[in-house]
């Protein structure tokens, strides 16, 4: 890459990993450690710490969020159009922090990692854990980096929901939530896709009851088919229409046999195959479990009472093609803040992307998040 | 919602009687607040907190850029987010006329409001009579700048339908503002001349 494809973003990044040593007590009770967590930042926290923003990735994102690692680099971090100089995240004012979730594989504690106890990796011998606990690691990272408060969270998806919670569990050093295509809860239908994706991995021979680390074949033809069924989930009819219609791959007419004849069938295989190589199939399991659980109106009686200690001020996008986090689902989160007179903004972007949209369109995001953070910057100067 | 008015003569004179008429620091929520203009003005001006609610994208951005909380939404959907009494004022600024349900949303607004503030233009303004009843067809004027086949404004009304109304339901009328190109009329009764005369009004009402 040349030094002008450099200049627009953060440049070259590195992952850190910061070892959390004390045991941190789960949801579910069980206490558990230690945590090791992979994370990058972007930008300089200033004297006062508090500049910061946590950026959360999506179900199965990264650490690395923004820049390239190196120059071989195909593609920037994850959410590179968002995070940079001048961009909605502005790194030139903000110390933008990205860390991967617990139970993650791309460098935090998680299933395939190794257990001190035993030597060997800890497969389902890994603790269930929630959302909660998912942000309970990022505040201690939080605490690690020196970050007093946080100016902001965001996150889309599932990266959403863990901006919320940190919201919600840490209301006393947040100044402001960003919530895009997320939900408070998930619905049936979203469950049931992760259910079957969740299927799709335990009834491949080869996961071996989560024991496959060691052994030559590894649960992919299950991973890959949950990934198929998760893409379908982030695209939309209009979408697939517009990105691949009927065509055939590679071919002008039906095989007739049971191989590959549809463009959208190829790009599924694609997708799942290309998956495969980064992801860990017990972490998919781990992960989307903790997502299914999910449910602010479950957890504290109401979605109402859920944020009745926040004092940030709330960022909600979805947008109108999304239908596994749909709109109505952002609407009840913006209603609750409403009914309780919050200070919440609410956007319904139009786009023909589906749920991936909050990768996407980033012209209108940068936008919008652009300038609700420079309001809130204003405010906090004229207190 | 209201941005076919924007461009209008009438706007500086519409804002500058709302800015009189809400006091400072007061919560208030702004319905249809289009670009954020008034509401701008008003958070400036007047030290307001509260939001805007707007049914277009585009709006809703504009409203941010200027640092505004926004929502949007359907504000014919009613405002059952809201509690009772939850703002000092809710705003109506010539969006009544164009909502699908003006009882349903009057009603909600009322209900959110300690006070409401609702203008709209005089569809019995002498001028738009003349159109109807010299030249025979749906008028147009500067307010109403729109074909009969394209306009937003589906539920015109007179000052005389609207003290009607508020009769029929029980809204008090605090405040009333006539204005025409010339000059400013206030009073809280009906009056025929009123009716006439005024190409727009601005009540402030509630219940």
């Amino acid at each position: 890459m040349t030094v002008t494809e450099l200049k627009d973003n953060v440049g070259f990044v590195k992952t850190e990993f910061y070892t959390i040593e004390e045991k941190i007590k789960f949801e579910s009770g069980v206490e558990f450690g230690p945590v090791t967590v992979a994370y990058e930042t972007y930008g300089k926290l200033n004297e006062n710490a508090d500049n910061a923003i946590l950026v959360i990735h999506a179900l199965t994102g990264d650490a690395h969020a923004a820049g390239y690692h190196s120059e071989d680099d195909k593609k920037p971090g994850w959410w590179d159009t968002l995070i940079g100089p001048e961009k909605g995240f502005d790194t030139n004012k903000y110390f933008v922090i990205c860390s991967n979730i617990l139970g993650g594989c791309s460098g935090t504690t998680g299933p395939s990692s190794i257990n001190p106890e035993t030597g060997k990796p800890y497969g389902i011998d890994f603790p269930v854990f929630t959302i909660e606990d998912t942000v309970k690691v990022q505040k201690k990272l939080l605490d690690y980096l020196g970050v007093k408060r946080l100016y902001s969270v965001a996150g889309g998806s599932m990266g959403g929901m863990q901006a919320m919670q940190f919201a919600i569990s840490y209301p006393e050093i947040v100044n402001s939530a960003i919530l895009i295509a997320t939900t408070s809860r998930l619905s049936p239908q979203a469950i049931a896709f992760n259910a079957v994706g969740r299927n799709a991995i335990i009834s491949d021979p080869c996961w071996n009851n989560g024991d496959y680390y060691d052994k030559p074949q590894k649960p992919d033809r299950g991973l890959s088919s949950a990934r198929m069924i998760g893409h379908i989930t982030y695209l939309c009819e209009e979408a697939m229409y517009n990105k691949f219609g009927r065509k055939l791959q590679d071919k002008d007419q039906y095989d007739f046999n049971f191989d590959i004849d549809f463009q959208v069938e190829s790009y599924l295989q694609h997708q799942g195959q290309i998956f495969v190589d980064r992801f860990d199939a017990n972490s998919y399991l781990y992960i989307t479990k903790a997502v299914d659980y999910f449910d602010l109106a479950d957890k504290y009686g109401s979605l109402t009472n859920a944020f009745k200690n926040s004092n940030a001020k709330y960022l909600i996008i979805s947008f109108d093609s999304d239908w596994l986090f749909p709109s109505r689902q952002s609407k009840e989160i913006v209603n609750a803040l409403m009914n309780l007179g919050k200070d919440v903004s609410y956007c319904e972007i139009e786009s023909p992307c589906g749920h991936d949209a909050f990768l996407l369109e980033y012209d209108v995001q940068s936008k919008i998040i652009k300038s609700f953070l420079n309001d809130h910057i204003k405010e906090d100067t004229d207190e | 919602m209201n941005n076919h008015y924007a461009t209008s003569k009438g706007l500086h004179l519409n804002y500058s009687i709302i800015l009189n008429m809400i006091e400072e620091n007061s919560r208030v929520l702004d319905l249809g607040c289009g670009n954020g203009e008034l509401l701008k003005l008003l958070k400036d001006r007047k030290k307001v907190t509260g939001n805007g609610i707007e049914i277009d994208q585009k709006g809703v951005i504009q409203c941010l850029e200027k640092g505004l909380s926004v929502i949007q939404g359907d504000i014919d959907d009613g405002l059952k987010q809201f509690p009772d009494k939850s703002y000092d004022y809710v705003i109506l600024n010539q969006t009544l006329q164009s909502t699908y349900n003006p009882d349903f949303v009057l009603e909600e607004m009322l209900r959110v409001g300690k006070k409401c503030v609702v203008s709209f233009p005089n569809f019995a303004y002498w001028r738009i009579r003349c159109e109807l009843f010299f030249k025979g067809h749906m008028p147009k004027s500067k307010i109403l700048p729109f074909e009969w086949y394209n306009t937003p404004n589906i539920h015109l009304l007179t000052i005389k339908d609207f003290f009607e109304f508020s009769k029929e339901h029980n809204i008090k009328i605090l405040e009333g503002i006539y204005t025409t190109k010339a000059n400013i009329r206030k009073g809280i009764q009906y009056n025929i001349f009123s009716n006439f005369f005024a190409e727009e009004v601005i009540f402030v009402i509630s219940k």
